[in-house]
């Protein structure tokens, strides 16, 4: 009898160390799935990231790139103006203002997109189905279709002979056009005309599994249409509402195709400015800074965002 | 020694699994459950959701790894073999069909896995749709199935490569009142025809009363009783099991006597009758809970070794009716009376009644 | 747009219905006039015969006989071409694998940080990543002497992984673990299930993923702007160059043609997007 339970015991802890062999295999198969996108995006994605720190701290070469000098001059260019000749700065309001407009089109652009996505959202939610899928796909298409055309297709609209101001002018309520393009309010325009499908899509998930039996139970209870609205549907759709602004403002804040072609040089946002640092003005310790602050800007909104998701599910 | 051990077809040695680190963080979901499952048997592993049942099942299919413990297939151990190297198959929950796959393909998967030559498996497929009674759908895709038909091609599938040992995870829940009670009496059929070992799990305990040849209760992990359905229902061991099957009152008694298995109870109304002691249970003594179904009592014209109550309410249910009523002690007894021709005395609310307790009827119970 | 001839009738049905808001219906259809009013201009001028652009004259397809044949557009497009589906196989390939490991192996420490590094590019500014990608590819273009159009591919290929990722993860999370645990049951070794069962229920996530991993590297402007070296023009950049030196109808009918390349893509992604459940109690 001993005999046989020594055998088996023998037996067991083979057994239990194929399984620590299996486990360990598994480990392995893993890490090489994982591996390819997680190295690529961590590589290329993330750690050029501190270079780019790295850079903001160093003097402008001549025709691009850098020369290794310690030099907080990026920082300092923001806020003051040099002047060669008399070494003074003076405080200078031209970069802030790129930054104040940068913040406040996006800001007014998420709004927008919020009291127009939103409705949206809702009026596709109660469709059939059949009706729902075809809204769906109509807000999908520009989601997915070129932002560079797009944004033509805006400029083709506001300019002076655009179709805008030409039926504006045909049909005698203007006299002459009215300077549309090379505005903030075509940027702004543009900003909302790009982004509106994502504000939409997040916003319609939330809303696609709500029970619409709460609607009855909540005008049971005596909740007029618009009480309905504000008290149960509203809080329902948050998380959806909270994404879709998210998924809006951070590429507002950093675009580059929509001042680009609707503001020109008129109306820069901070995608232009970094832009300018590394193809005319040739600066790339600025460009970084700029891009760097940009990027913190994102950082704070995303934390702001997390933060308020995650309590909101802890209550 | 020898032939006792081939004879079992499923043995589960002291398992354990815990989900998580250890038993204090983790969940323990079997909780040192020891089974011996015999060749040919149907078997039914019986509790509430979240009673361990379904994580015994995948334990003893594979999906899952024992904490601690072993599990025996017809003698041989189980332990690290991967799920694809067990001659067990199991009908799923939801059935688990590929759908992308017609029936046929489904229920050929397992025979071309384990390398089986497209002659025989042409065969071995006919063969399982003549015995789920559905030939004619062979090559129907699955979504084009009813829940019913699904149902049939699961089984089909999973007793296609003739495995021994097969396992029943809930496969009846997702199915209406009428197919239920149809497949209830086809999954006994095929088991009968097939002669494979069936471990059914359901928390359904009517289900589990038709169909089985034995019943384990499960609860919190740990097996409470196993058992023929008949001594399962007629003798719960535990306040737990009489609870869980069937209807059933609980009354506060006192042992007043035990003699090897025999023991006189006294309720709490002062009634003295005869009480059946629960299996393998030690000493017990002084104030127990005890078990009588309602369809043991009866009423009586006699107030001698009877218990005096008033009928508080009647309830119809078809093929007879339900009294409750209220003992001199304030305790509520439910009395099931069948009706068979007119012979019943009728009572109404309010009226004071005897009530006769039917011998044997009085178990004690654990705890 | 049949909401705006609503009948009398359907206006009580709307008042009666609880779940309608007032006001909702027009703005959305008012909004979605305004996404798609802009492209049937572009349309429109397209097929323009008048040179001017700016007064509709007759129709004509000459603009898109001359962007055929304009060798800019040409090499453009096939810059393009070359880039997006490199970056496109690549990233398809490497996401599908990490799919498989977030959503079919049980959950291990690290499993958050690794999606999170995958959908990093989603949440930093394109620009911010054009910039850094920029400066890296310079530092290594001056360590190693290397060049060419491999780096402007990586660089897609890194924005594209995340785009490829989300669907085949949502395909992957939506199929149901009980099939492979059925066919692991039904004797196939964990190579088989994946061949017989895990591939070719996960492949409209897989094509979806590419095609979505396809368009998004084809529409790219600022990454490419950034990275791109000379003679590395892809067609986004081409029509912005061209839209900086004034509005062409030559420009008009290549982004019309662009569009509708896009839109049809789109369409079999949200075709190939909604599956049909593998959970077979759902469909009764």
């Amino acid at each position: 009898m001993s005999n046989q339970s020594t055998f088996a015991d023998i037996e067991k802890s083979q057994l239990s160390a194929s399984l620590v062999t299996a486990n360990k295999r598994a480990q392995k198969t893993r890490a090489l799935l994982l591996a390819p996108a997680v190295l690529t995006i961590f590589l290329i994605g993330i750690l050029p990231l501190s270079i780019v720190l790295v850079y903001s701290f160093l003097e402008p070469g001549s025709y691009g790139g850098v020369k290794w000098n310690l030099s907080f001059d990026a920082y300092i260019q923001l806020l003051f103006e040099e002047d060669i000749f008399e070494e003074t700065l003076t405080f200078n309001t031209a970069y802030l203002q790129i930054f104040w407009r940068s913040l406040s089109l996006a800001i007014v652009a998420t709004i927008t997109c919020l009291f127009i996505g939103f409705p949206m959202a809702y009026f596709i939610s109660i469709q059939s189905a059949h009706r729902k899928n075809t809204l769906l796909f109509l807000v999908t298409i520009p989601f997915w279709t070129n932002l560079l055309i797009r944004t033509y297709c805006m400029l083709l609209i506001l300019r002076d002979q655009g179709a805008l101001n030409l039926a504006l002018v045909n049909l005698g309520i203007l006299d002459k056009p009215l300077p549309l393009l090379y505005t903030d309010f075509a940027v702004g325009l543009g900003l909302v005309y790009a982004f509106l499908p994502f504000m939409v899509l997040p916003i319609y998930t939330s809303l696609e599994k709500f029970d619409f039996r709460m609607v009855e139970a909540g005008s049971d209870l005596y909740a007029s249409r618009f009480k309905v609205l504000t008290r149960i549907i509203i809080p329902i759709a948050k998380p959806g509402i909270a994404a879709g602004c998210i998924l809006v403002f951070i590429p507002s804040l950093g675009a580059y195709i929509t001042p680009e072609l609707l503001g020109g040089g008129k109306s820069l946002m901070i995608g232009n400015l970094i832009n300018l640092q590394f193809g005319q003005g040739r600066n790339w310790p600025f460009g970084s800074a700029i891009a760097l602050i940009l990027m913190v800007m994102v950082m704070i909104s995303l934390f702001v965002y997390l933060n308020r998701t995650t309590r909101n599910e802890e209550s | 020694m020898l032939e006792k051990a081939t004879r079992s077809a499923i043995e589960v040695r002291s398992t354990t699994k815990i989900y998580g680190n250890d038993r204090a963080s983790g969940v323990v979901a079997v909780d040192d459950v020891s089974l011996e499952i015999t060749d040919n048997e149907f078997f039914t592993l019986l509790g509430p959701s979240g009673c361990g049942k379904t994580t015994l099942l995948r334990l003893i299919a594979g999906f899952e790894q024992p904490t601690q413990g072993e599990i025996l297939l017809f003698g041989e151990h189980l332990e690290g073999l991967p799920p694809h190297n067990r001659s067990v198959n199991t009908v799923f929950q939801h059935y688990a069909l590929f759908p992308h796959m017609t029936v046929s393909q489904n229920i050929s998967f397992g025979l071309e896995m384990l390398g089986i030559d497209k002659i025989e498996i042409r065969k071995t497929v006919s063969r399982m749709l003549e015995l789920v009674q559905m030939p004619q759908l062979a090559d129907r895709k699955i979504n084009q199935l009813s829940g019913g038909q699904q149902q049939r091609v699961a089984l089909a599938r999973a007793l296609a490569p003739n495995p021994k040992v097969l396992l029943l995870d809930e496969p009846l829940s997702a199915l209406d009142f009428k197919l239920r009670k149809e497949m209830q009496s086809e999954l006994k059929r095929l088991q009968n025809e097939t002669g494979i070992t069936f471990i059914f799990v359901t928390h359904d305990q009517e289900e589990a009363l038709t169909m089985s040849d034995r019943v384990a209760v499960m609860k919190d992990g740990q097996v409470l009783q196993v058992g023929k359905p008949r001594e399962v229902y007629d003798h719960p061991a535990q306040r737990f099991v009489a609870d869980f099957i069937g209807d059933i009152n609980i009354l506060r008694g006192e042992l007043i006597s035990t003699k090897k298995g025999e023991a006189k109870v006294k309720l709490a109304s002062g009634f003295v009758g005869d009480a059946i002691l629960p299996i393998g249970v030690g000493d017990i003594s002084g104030v127990v809970n005890v078990a009588i179904r309602p369809e043991q009592l009866s009423f009586s014209n006699s107030t001698n070794s009877t218990l005096p109550g008033i009928i508080k309410e009647i309830t119809y249910f078809g093929s007879g009716l339900h009294y409750e009523i209220e003992l001199s002690t304030g305790e509520t007894i439910k009395l099931r009376q069948q009706s068979v021709g007119r012979s019943n005395t009728e009572f109404s609310s309010g009226e004071t009644v005897n009530i006769a307790v039917a011998d044997d009827a009085i178990q004690v119970l654990v705890d | 747009m049949s909401d705006l001839s609503n009948t009398a009738h359907n206006k009580v049905r709307q008042a009666k219905d609880l779940k309608y808001q007032p006001g909702f219906s027009y703005i959305t259809w008012l909004a979605l006039f305004i996404l798609y009013a802009p492209i049937l201009i572009l349309v429109l001028y397209s097929f323009n015969a008048n040179r001017s652009v700016v007064v509709w004259t007759s129709f004509s397809t000459d603009w898109y006989v001359k962007a055929w044949h304009n060798e800019g557009i040409q090499s453009a497009a096939l810059i393009s071409l070359e880039v997006a589906v490199i970056a496109m196989v690549l990233s398809t390939t490497f996401a599908t694998m990490a799919a498989l490991v977030t959503t079919r192996t049980p959950p291990y420490k690290g499993m958050n940080i690794s999606i999170a590094i995958i959908n990093q590019p989603l949440m930093i500014p394109e620009i911010v990543t054009a910039v850094a990608t920029l400066i890296f590819f310079a530092v290594i273009k001056k360590a190693t002497g290397a060049n060419g159009i491999g780096f402007l591919i990586t660089a897609h290929t890194v924005f594209c992984i995340p785009f490829a990722y989300m669907p085949i993860r949502a395909r992957l999370e939506d199929m149901d673990l009980s099939l492979e645990q059925a066919a692991a049951d039904l004797y196939a070794s964990p190579l088989m299930v994946f061949k017989r069962v895990t591939l070719p229920l996960m492949m409209p996530g897989v094509l979806s993923g590419a095609m979505l991993a396809f368009i998004v590297s084809v529409d790219d402007v600022v990454i490419s702007l950034f990275v791109g070296g000379p003679g590395e023009t892809t067609l986004p950049l081409y029509i912005l160059g061209q839209i900086r030196r004034g509005v062409t109808p030559e420009v008009n009918a290549v982004s019309t043609v662009f569009l509708g390349i896009s839109v049809i893509l789109v369409t079999l992604i949200f075709l190939f997007g909604r599956p049909k459940s593998t959970r077979p109690e759902k469909s009764q």
